[in-house]
């Protein structure tokens, strides 16, 4: 019997010629990743456990993103904690205020992470770097520090879902759209403990950033892990940014899959997910009643430098609708620079909007945008739990860069046509 | 090992935001995350929980952020044992690896409701509903995981291991 893609490369980091789905393995990393909320629990439980040394200090990664800059002397505190441990054991990939992004941007765009490797992040949306052709999956801070101190970790092989895509996607529609479609007709936990494994010819159709927001939701589904083919997309990415030997592997003709599911890309429709959970699926056309109060451009799934351009092409000339706060944050420093150069910062600017240094802020209700009882929000970012973005009465709801702006435009949810051939 | 106490029962797809919100996340104090556990769903829970009572939920219990904080929140507000239908997979291990007790199991899932007091033998699995006097039957945990959460935890197993050589 063949493996899967993420069978092979657990294979490879575990020592082993083949693994099973349901097979525990010890599998060595080749990066480990924190952030400020999760890294300071790790580091008492490094030191707890009594490590004296990290693995390998050019293999851990620490990113102050969540409530960075720091939003109140509590979150100052975890952030002042990570810089020592990072001083201490002179960490190589430690980004502080200044030089970080929000994390799942940041280290594909530095080309920290490589097709086929292996990384763990006590960050549940680590998951991203699938998009790439790795493995990788989030845990816990107990996890990231004994990781931190021993460079490997266990797992159990997961068995995989294949999603076979063909076509290619319509104007305004994108990743974002694709993955709310697939957790819409899968559920929050119908890829639960599993592999997402995308292929067919429509993943040619896809950007690596299409790529990297649908690998990104992946947990959103309940998965393990989302990964994609490296393919010459993937290739032209990593190609500057990675400077290290890296493998491309490929799923056994014969791998087995519980089920498969097809999605053709030219029938995905601009979606968003009703609150309170990302299974909701709804077209956006459905949101004519729905007047909101805040939008939300950024994020890990949503804050790269084509979501921005999605956002400016809608709101280039247009203002805000009366009453909506535009809330946008560039996922990196290097987003944020070219937005100011491409102009996209002005269209924002003079669209009403707000544009903000690199933060997961709004996104899981740290700050830079809380919700008050009653408001709504659409957020192109990837969950819209009870009391996600603020009050447990408030709303949020999830869609694409470009749908958000274009409801922040109409004052609405709708569909960016509404907006653009207005 | 075993647990006794009066349940807290909830639905499916509890998520970590709602068992500790992030706006409570500046802080690694166990103590103080028990004290905002659950509050989104449940804002009374706090008050209600005594040391020893079983918390009991649907499908997918624990989905959404990797935060360790809310096996720690539960934990430390006194709950003995979460049984769920099943569990998101980074809660199963962070809960594991903090030494909070886990139990799958769909029959006790349906059949126990809120308020009933109930008791589990982690070495047989068996779960008695003493309300209703029924009996359910989870997959016990094998002995390295119980021994794990009987010392507390991942950290303190492998340290408890490294003393004994």
């Amino acid at each position: 019997m063949g493996m899967t893609m993420t069978q092979k490369i657990l294979a490879k980091h575990a020592g082993l010629d083949s693994v099973r789905a349901g097979h525990l393995i010890q599998a060595k990393l080749d990066l480990v990743l924190g952030n400020d909320i999760t890294t300071p629990v790790a580091i008492n439980e490094f030191e707890a456990a009594g490590f004296q040394q990290v693995f390998d200090k050019s293999r851990i990664a620490m990113v102050m993103d969540h409530f960075a800059p720091n939003k109140d002397i509590k979150s100052a505190t975890q952030c002042k904690q990570c810089r020592t441990f990072a001083r201490r054991f002179d960490i190589d990939n430690f980004y502080d205020v200044g030089a970080m992004g929000i994390e799942h941007a940041l280290l594909p765009e530095l080309g920290l992470v490589a097709p086929g490797e292996t990384v763990i992040g006590a960050d549940s949306h680590t998951c991203t770097y699938g998009a790439l052709g790795a493995f990788s999956t989030g845990v816990g801070s107990t996890d990231l520090g004994a990781a931190m101190g021993a460079g490997e970790t266990w797992f159990k092989v997961p068995s995989a879902i294949k999603v076979y895509l063909t076509g290619k996607m319509k104007p305004y529609v994108s990743g974002k759209d694709v993955i709310l479609t697939l957790i819409g007709m899968i559920g929050v936990d119908g890829a639960r403990y599993q592999s997402l494994e995308f292929t067919g010819p429509g993943v040619a159709n896809l950007t690596i950033y299409d790529r990297l927001t649908i690998s990104n939701m992946a947990i959103e589904a309940g998965g393990k892990n989302g990964i994609f083919p490296v393919d010459d997309v993937t290739r032209a990415y990593v190609e500057g940014r990675v400077n290290r030997p890296w493998t491309a592997f490929e799923a056994d003709e014969d791998a087995e899959y519980e089920r498969t599911i097809e999605i053709d890309l030219s029938q995905v429709e601009c979606t968003v997910a009703w609150p309170h959970l990302p299974e909701n699926a709804h077209s956006a056309r459905e949101g004519k009643d729905i007047a909101i109060d805040q939008i939300v451009i950024g994020s890990c799934t949503n804050g790269q430098l084509p979501d921005m351009a999605a956002a400016a092409e809608i709101m280039k000339g247009r203002h805000l609708a009366p009453g909506v706060r535009g809330i946008i944050i560039p996922a990196t420093q290097s987003v944020y620079r070219e937005c100011m150069h491409l102009g996209y910062t002005d269209i924002f600017l003079d669209a009403g909007c707000i544009v903000s240094t690199p933060t997961c802020g709004p996104c899981l209700g740290g700050y830079m945008g809380i919700l008050a009882a009653g408001e709504r929000c659409v957020s192109s970012t990837n969950r819209n739990f009870v009391g996600r973005m603020g009050h447990v009465d408030s709303e949020v709801y999830l869609a694409s860069p470009a749908v958000a702006a274009a409801s922040g435009i109409a004052g609405h949810i709708c569909h960016p046509e509404e907006v653009v051939n207005k | 090992m075993n647990a006794h106490g009066f349940v807290h029962k909830y639905g499916d797809h509890v998520d970590t935001d709602v068992i500790i919100p992030a706006r409570y996340l500046a802080t690694q104090d166990a103590k103080e995350l028990a004290s905002h556990c659950m509050v989104d769903i449940d804002a009374d829970f706090v008050n209600k929980v005594k040391e020893g009572d079983i918390m009991v939920a649907g499908a997918n219990f624990g989905c959404g952020s990797s935060r360790e904080h809310a096996p720690i929140a539960i934990k430390a507000s006194g709950i003995s044992c979460v049984i769920a239908k099943n569990f998101a997979r980074i809660f199963y291990r962070n809960a594991i690896n903090i030494g909070l007790a886990i139990l799958e199991c769909p029959a006790a899932s349906e059949g126990i409701d809120n308020g009933d007091e109930v008791a589990v033998d982690f070495d047989t699995g068996v779960i008695t509903n003493i309300t209703k006097s029924e009996t359910y039957q989870a997959e016990p945990f094998p002995p390295f995981i119980k021994d794990m959460i009987a010392k507390g935890g991942l950290m303190a197993s492998l340290k408890a291991r490294e003393a004994a050589k």
